[in-house]
């Protein structure tokens, strides 16, 4: 008998990456190819689509070579994809206009402002869950249109397309210009500020708002179903699962309960809870946003904590401070010492997200004495990202009226053990890491052979699921009150520090 | 003590040469300029090539000094370095073979665990990372001793702790099972450490061949070794495959 596999897709903002899963949920084979970050003025970051497409293409096949798998062998294709980065095409020639602008890109803050000033404003978040923020796509979209002359009638006559990463990856995929297929899923479109997340439709108020023409807009489907075959890549594979990386990385760590949660640690982190089939408002700085979808099955909801920066500090300490040389070196360094020394880095680089959102605060370290050396600096680093955490899950308790037991991580940055440990000891729960760490990969694989029956159930994935690791908390509770105070008193020292510009 | 070695003074003199000058230098400009035979120089430099220490240009003929040289400094792979990059791999082969692994690295005279995956069964596990093995009781161990002579020397002239009856604590029979572990790729221990445990391990190699750590199933014998106490095949063929991913992701290429 041939063996049979899963592909998933993870169109991330570094790399696109191409993974074989095999019935087990294990990893066959991977791929990956980073593509290029283009900052053209302060605050703007871009992405070239047709460069990430041709990655696709390339690590898609380098998956299937080392593998020694033809695409015959692929049962299907699941795609887990960057969220909100927002790109424009023309349906006819597959060339997008100009590049895509990603999730980070701030240039609309202006044009935010502006729409928040509105009489109707209010609708944004009673709609879709979401605040007005520069994170969102809607007002990507109007800046693109009213920056590019004619653009406007064009969209509205259906020859210019949007699309978040996982519409353009699709389009491409079945066709592009010769009958590709337009089409989001629902975690994705949550993201856009243009969909009513109880009806899960594209709302023609919030259009009307945000001035986006109808007729540009992918069609809203399920994360996991069939939306059509490849002719390209992975010629006659179906492609049938599309998530954010985030809703992914939710589902590959199977928490399909309500009340089950987990936190992926990449350069940003991202902690979701289920809260089942009932969207929860939240009244702590958290975000409210579909979880996934499966066929025609009732729509999962779920609560985002999203901390800005978290291995970034951890790049920037590398990067532009050159104290390590790669990244996993920061345990290293940081184990030359027992404590943080009384120093505390707060890594508000644009801004405070989850549960704060002060935009105008900015970075800084505390507590420097002539005592503090870099082992110390390397601690404080680690710690800003367990003490993110711990405020997210103070605000997840409170607004979901639930109470975190264990929390499931996955990320790069669960192979640091002292990063592991220091999180149970703050939070006061398990930390558990699963057998996979690659659990946005999965989670798109998982989706995507639920679809083809390649996978049964749910039941049957949740039996794919097994503990690598556990970090048990060991912290004094008398310190972790006295640390958390100090982080929160650090956390106060940022806010505000960029002053509004005076005209 | 002998005298200093003639030719590594030269080999070491051409480096020089070759590290001061403006790159690439014939042959015969090496030989003029210290003195040598044109046929000693040859020799050294065909050997120093042959270790990656010096390159030939292919259409000159010319010598430089080579990439590896230049790498020498940092070649050195941090712990934590190495379990990030092998974590993908050791999550595999423990999902594979339904065991417990580990990645072990030398540290004075023993092997110090680095990373550690539960094995998958969902049962009460603790993480023992950090903890330290002996040498010549684990599979780790074997494989350290195997392929890194600094290693070896360092229990040298220490005595063997005797953990169980089959532990290997002499060095004769430790030695002749290191010799089967070069000749193999790979090493187990039955029952040598714990009663009633086995290990399988194999070398993880780095940049240009050199093997900086194993990695490593362990579980119940029977599980492991269930016939004669002889490892299971297609258990050792688990972990030579992971072995051979995680080198490959760090560069060891051929391997």
């Amino acid at each position: 008998m041939v063996a049979h596999y899963v592909m998933s897709i993870d169109q991330g903002t570094g790399s696109t990456r191409c993974i074989l899963f095999d019935q087990g949920g294990r990893l066959v084979s991977v791929a990956q190819r980073e593509h290029r970050q283009h900052y053209p003025r302060p605050g703007w970051v871009e992405h070239d689509a047709m460069e990430i497409w041709r990655n696709l293409e390339h690590v898609a096949r380098e998956a299937l070579g080392r593998a020694g798998v033809s695409a015959g062998q692929v049962a299907a294709v699941g795609i887990a994809n960057q969220r909100e980065t927002s790109v424009l095409w023309d349906r006819r020639t597959g060339i997008p206009v100009g590049r895509a602008i990603v999730w980070q890109d701030t240039r609309t803050d202006e044009l935010v402002a502006e729409f928040a000033q509105r009489p109707d404003a209010a609708i944004v978040l009673e709609r879709t869950g979401l605040p007005l923020a520069t994170y969102f796509s809607a007002p990507r979209i109007r800046w693109l249109l009213d920056h590019n002359p004619g653009l406007y009638e064009r969209a509205e006559r259906g020859e210019v397309l949007f699309g978040t990463m996982e519409s353009w990856v699709i389009w491409n995929l079945t066709g592009g210009p010769n009958g590709g297929v337009h089409v989001t899923d629902v975690t994705n479109a949550s993201r856009t500020l243009l969909m009513d997340i109880r009806t899960l439709k594209w709302d023609p108020e919030l259009l009307d708002f945000f001035g986006v023409p109808a007729a540009m807009l992918p069609e809203i489907r399920s994360s996991a179903e069939v939306y059509g075959t490849a002719t390209r890549a992975v010629p006659g594979v179906r492609i049938a699962a599309a998530l954010g990386d985030q809703q992914a990385a939710l589902f590959g760590q199977t928490c399909f309960a309500r009340g089950e949660a987990k936190c992926t640690y990449g350069t940003g982190s991202f902690l979701l809870l289920n809260t089942g089939d009932t969207p929860v408002l939240s009244t702590h700085g958290l975000l409210t946003t579909v979880g996934y979808r499966i066929g025609s099955e009732p729509a999962v909801y779920a609560l985002e904590g999203s901390i800005a920066i978290t291995g970034a500090l951890v790049q920037w300490f590398r990067d532009n401070l050159g104290l390590i040389s790669s990244a996993p070196e920061i345990e290293t360094l940081a184990r030359t010492v027992d404590d943080n020394g009384g120093c505390y880095i707060v890594p508000a680089f644009s801004g405070l997200y989850a549960p704060h959102w002060h935009s105008g605060a900015r970075g800084i370290i505390v507590g420097l004495t002539s005592y503090i050396t870099k082992g110390h600096l390397a601690r404080a680093v680690l710690e800003a990202t367990g003490w993110q955490t711990r405020e997210v899950v103070d605000a997840m308790n409170k607004d979901s009226g639930l109470d975190l037991r264990t929390l499931k991580v996955d990320g790069g940055m669960t192979a640091d053990n002292l990063l592991m440990q220091f999180l149970a000891d703050v939070l006061n729960a398990p930390v558990v890491r699963p057998m996979i760490a690659e659990t946005v990969s999965l989670g798109a694989a998982y989706a995507a052979g639920l679809a083809v029956g390649y996978w049964p159930d749910l039941e049957g994935l949740r039996r794919n699921w097994h503990r690598a690791a556990q970090w048990l908390p060991a912290m004094d509770p008398a310190r972790r009150e006295s640390e958390y105070s100090n982080w929160q008193r650090a956390v106060e020292r940022t806010f505000d520090w960029v002053r509004p510009e005076h005209n | 003590m002998p005298g200093p070695v003639q030719s590594i003074e030269r080999a070491a003199a051409i480096l020089r040469l070759l590290a001061r000058g403006s790159g690439r230098l014939g042959v015969g400009e090496i030989a003029t300029s210290l003195g040598l035979a044109k046929g000693t120089t040859h020799g050294i430099l065909r050997t120093l090539q042959g270790v990656g220490f010096v390159e030939q240009d292919k259409g000159s003929g010319k010598y430089q000094l080579g990439a590896t040289l230049l790498h020498l400094g940092t070649s050195y792979l941090d712990v934590n370095d190495l379990r990030s990059r092998a974590i993908n791999w050791a999550d595999a082969l423990a999902s594979r073979s339904g065991e417990a692994v580990r990645i072990g690295t030398p540290l004075d005279g023993k092997v110090l665990v680095v990373h550690h995956v539960f094995r998958p069964d969902d049962s009460l596990q603790t993480l023992d990372v950090g903890s330290l093995l002996p040498l010549h009781a684990t599979a780790l161990g074997k494989v350290l001793l195997a392929y890194d002579a600094d290693v070896a020397s360092q229990i040298k002239d220490h005595e063997l702790e005797q953990f169980t009856r089959r532990t290997l604590a002499t060095a004769t029979t430790l030695n002749r099972a290191i010799g089967k572990v070069r000749e193999t790729g790979w090493a187990a221990e039955v029952e040598e450490y714990n009663p009633g445990q086995a290990s399988i391990a194999a070398p993880i190699r780095g940049y240009g061949g050199l093997v900086v750590g194993a990695i490593s199933i362990a579980g119940a014998a029977e599980r492991l070794c269930p016939v004669a106490d002889r490892a299971d095949p297609a258990m050792v063929t688990f972990v030579q495959n992971a072995a051979r991913a995680i080198s490959r992701d760090l560069g060891a290429g051929r391997w």
